[in-house]
């Protein structure tokens, strides 16, 4: 009789830092002590706090072990599941207050710091349930929604509950998800589609993987509500292949929907079809763009094609089409099981529901978050995110990817929504959230991104081919000392013109990190062309390194250390470094444990 | 899947196996597990609790676990029962038959099986 359940953390993050060793340990210590019967091990999905991984959470007690190693493992079995002791050194029980940190056993979950602000609707099973079984999703009111809609609900109904709950769009647009059911649903053909587009491109976002790799189930119901509400009996979901773990147990899902007859034939014998494949994404960026994601499905080169014609006319195959992203779809089911005033009543008043980031950079708690719309940047970085290590002052915050902006220092107290981050000129994007501290120089932020977007461009219109590339090669000259004041002038001029004339939403938002840069900081800018200075110090070109005369010892630990010889002095006497002949690898600096080399 | 009352089911069948990680139960039988408790005989103690709470379908209202030493090592193996608003009942000596009855007159019943407590014991 199972009296405990180890619930493991199977999602990337943790399974790159060993959690599947983890897995074999607990197998071996448990037939050891004799506790197989008794104990029962469950991989999960992203528990949200991977900064931490791997981590592992023993039920009943709900106690959360983070950094667990496999030679953690036999303390945690013979200590808490054979003796009740639970092992306090690995527990997790922050709770941003000092004065509780003593009382760690009994901080339960849901206090400590990371999680108490959060409010888990998309996320609500990642991390409780295991993945790869069917019965654990029904378990937690799994297929609810979609049996409730094939035998109460007609199509209409279906959509006006999803426009009243003022759903948009999680991939970054922010368009009413109802809305575009409602223009797809109307129009008649022999077939028409649902599209999941898990093909998550953005650096530093990992909140679609995350939902698939955690609660893949969700999303085949979700999409097989979309396909009744709009008249449609195929879906794909395509989905990046670089997400092997999603990708293989999406697969595991749709087998047993099928074999359960969830997915396939007559569905609660309600007389309707639904019919799922997966499409695997080859790592192109531009295929996240949902014209270039259908015509990839096609089996064409992922392109882009003008619109109008919309999807809902004429989408994949030329059908009417439905595509939306998997978080979007992650929230359907308890919209449909909830009510539309449930989910609206979170969130602001343009922007319902919660959203999910994924945190980055430079953040005590990398992971992932789920708040409610309206929350302000300062709670996710400080309170959430645990605040910026080092005890460094937060710089901005960059959201949207390569697509989106930053939220500067000023701006903090901002409540993130859609509008609000659209007035300052940055974007929602996906939800990737990477937090920068006063050593990240913007413009080298800029060019990074335009770097990726220069990459990724598909080459079908040329404000986005050769305009994307001119822009790169003048933030190039700012970083190498060799930009003017008329450059930037010029920069500006060639952001607006790439916005209003490229093909599709890559190109029209590429010069965003640019403008947004900028706006905020453009202080920096002129310190990069009139000063020839870098202020964070990160661009080489601009910086040089120097001995601190009066604080320099003499020890010659930097001479030893310089690859190119480029510091000479002598023992117990000032040294001096060559700029001509330094390459600027910061070796020197690492090393004088007097902190008298600096960057200048 | 035909049904509504086929997903049902299901869910049934499942809940009372997820319900264990919820951590909601109203109630909470810890048994102390520590040296003493298990050389006094604590493990079938736990296990006759877990397998009466699951076959009294319970699972979603009591939550079996388990803690280190009380502190009463010669009245072991040592049951607390803890109920919101309730005062804490500390059970004695315990053993699986005795764990039965706790489950049948306390934990359904709502009555306090006032022999085998510490109470009765001290006085």
């Amino acid at each position: 009789m199972i009296r405990s359940h180890v619930l493991i953390c199977g999602g990337t993050g943790c399974t790159s830092s060993g959690s599947l060793k983890i897995q074999d340990e607990f197998v071996k210590a448990l037939e050891a002590n004799g506790l197989t019967d008794e104990v029962k091990i469950v991989m999960t999905g992203c528990f949200g706090l991977c900064a931490l991984g791997p981590v592992v959470i023993i039920h009943p007690e709900g106690t959360f072990y983070s950094r667990v190693t496999p030679e953690d493992v036999g303390e945690i079995v013979s200590e808490h599941l054979l003796k009740g002791r639970v092992v306090e050194r690995l527990v997790y029980a922050d709770t941003g207050d000092e004065a509780e940190a003593e009382a760690i056993a009994n901080v339960s979950l849901s206090d400590t710091a990371f999680y108490k602000t959060q409010k888990r609707v998309v996320l609500r099973n990642c991390g409780v349930i295991d993945p790869e079984d069917i019965n654990e999703y029904i378990a937690m009111d799994g297929y609810q929604a979609l049996g409730k809609v094939l035998t109460e609900m007609t199509p209409d109904e279906v959509i006006q509950v999803v426009l009243d709950s003022g759903l948009r769009g999680r991939g970054g647009g922010g368009f009413p998800t109802g809305r575009k059911w409602a223009l797809t649903a109307p129009n008649k053909a022999p077939q028409k589609y649902v599209v999941c587009n898990a093909d998550e491109g953005d650096p530093g976002a990992f909140m679609d993987r995350s939902v698939l790799e955690g609660d893949p189930h969700c999303i085949i119901e979700a999409m097989t509500i979309a396909g009744y509400a709009i008249g449609a009996t195929k879906g794909y979901v395509y989905v990046r292949a670089e997400y092997p773990i999603a990708v293989k147990r999406l697969q595991i899902a749709i087998d047993q929907a099928k074999e359960l007859g969830l997915l396939g034939k007559n569905i609660f014998d309600s007389g309707i079809d639904f019919d799922l494949e997966i499409r695997l994404g080859a790592g192109a960026f531009v295929c996240g763009e949902e014209t270039a994601l259908m015509t990839s499905i096609e089996g064409n080169r992922g392109e882009p094609r003008p619109r109008p014609p919309y999807p809902a006319v004429k989408g994949l195959y030329d059908s009417p089409t439905v595509e939306n992203n998997v978080e979007t779809f992650a929230n359907i089911p308890q919209i449909i099981l909830n009510g539309a005033d449930w989910f609206a009543s979170m969130g602001t008043e343009k922007s319902k529901g919660t959203k999910v980031f994924a945190l980055g950079g430079k953040i005590e708690h990398t992971g992932l978050v789920e708040i409610p719309m309206g929350t302000t940047v300062r709670d996710i970085v400080y309170d959430i995110g645990g605040g910026i290590p080092g005890g460094k002052k937060f710089k901005a915050a960059q959201t949207g990817g390569p697509s989106g902006g930053c939220i500067p220092a000023r701006l903090i107290d901002t409540p993130v929504d859609y509008d609000n981050l659209t007035a300052i000129g940055c974007m929602m994007g996906s939800g990737g959230l990477i937090v920068m501290d006063e050593d990240t120089c913007m413009v080298d932020m800029a060019k990074f991104f335009l770097e990726f977007t220069v990459d990724e461009s598909c080459g079908k219109c040329t404000p986005c081919r050769i305009g994307t590339k001119r822009l790169l090669e003048m933030l190039e000259q700012i970083v190498n000392g060799n930009g003017t004041l008329e450059l930037i002038d010029e920069m500006e001029k060639l952001c607006y013109y790439i916005k209003e004339n490229a093909l599709c939403g890559l190109g029209q938002t590429a010069p965003n990190p640019v403008l947004s840069t900028l706006n905020f900081f453009r202080d920096e800018y002129i310190a990069h062309v009139v000063d020839k200075k870098c202020p964070a110090g990160v661009c080489q070109a601009l910086t040089s390194y120097v001995v601190v005369a009066d604080k320099c010892k003499g020890c010659t630990a930097c001479a030893r250390v310089c690859p190119v010889g480029a510091i000479s002095g002598k023992v117990k006497e000032a040294h001096v470094i060559d700029t001509t002949k330094c390459i600027k690898c910061g070796a020197c600096m690492e090393k004088c444990k007097f902190g008298a080399i600096i960057k200048e | 899947m035909k049904s509504l009352a086929e997903l049902q089911a299901i869910k049934e069948k499942m809940q009372n196996k997820v319900a264990l990680r919820e951590g909601s139960g109203e109630m909470r039988v810890v048994v102390g597990m520590a040296t003493c408790g298990i050389a006094a005989g604590a493990r079938p103690v736990l296990s006759a609790f877990v397998e009466e709470v699951a076959n009294n379908d319970l699972s979603g209202k009591v939550t079996v676990s388990q803690t280190g030493c009380i502190g009463i090592c010669q009245f072991e193996p040592v049951v607390e029962v803890f109920e919101a608003d309730k005062e804490k009942v500390t059970y004695v000596k315990m053993t699986p038959e005795k764990a039965k009855r706790v489950v049948e007159e306390h934990i359904k019943g709502g009555k306090v099986v006032a022999e085998y407590t510490f109470a009765s014991e001290n006085a």
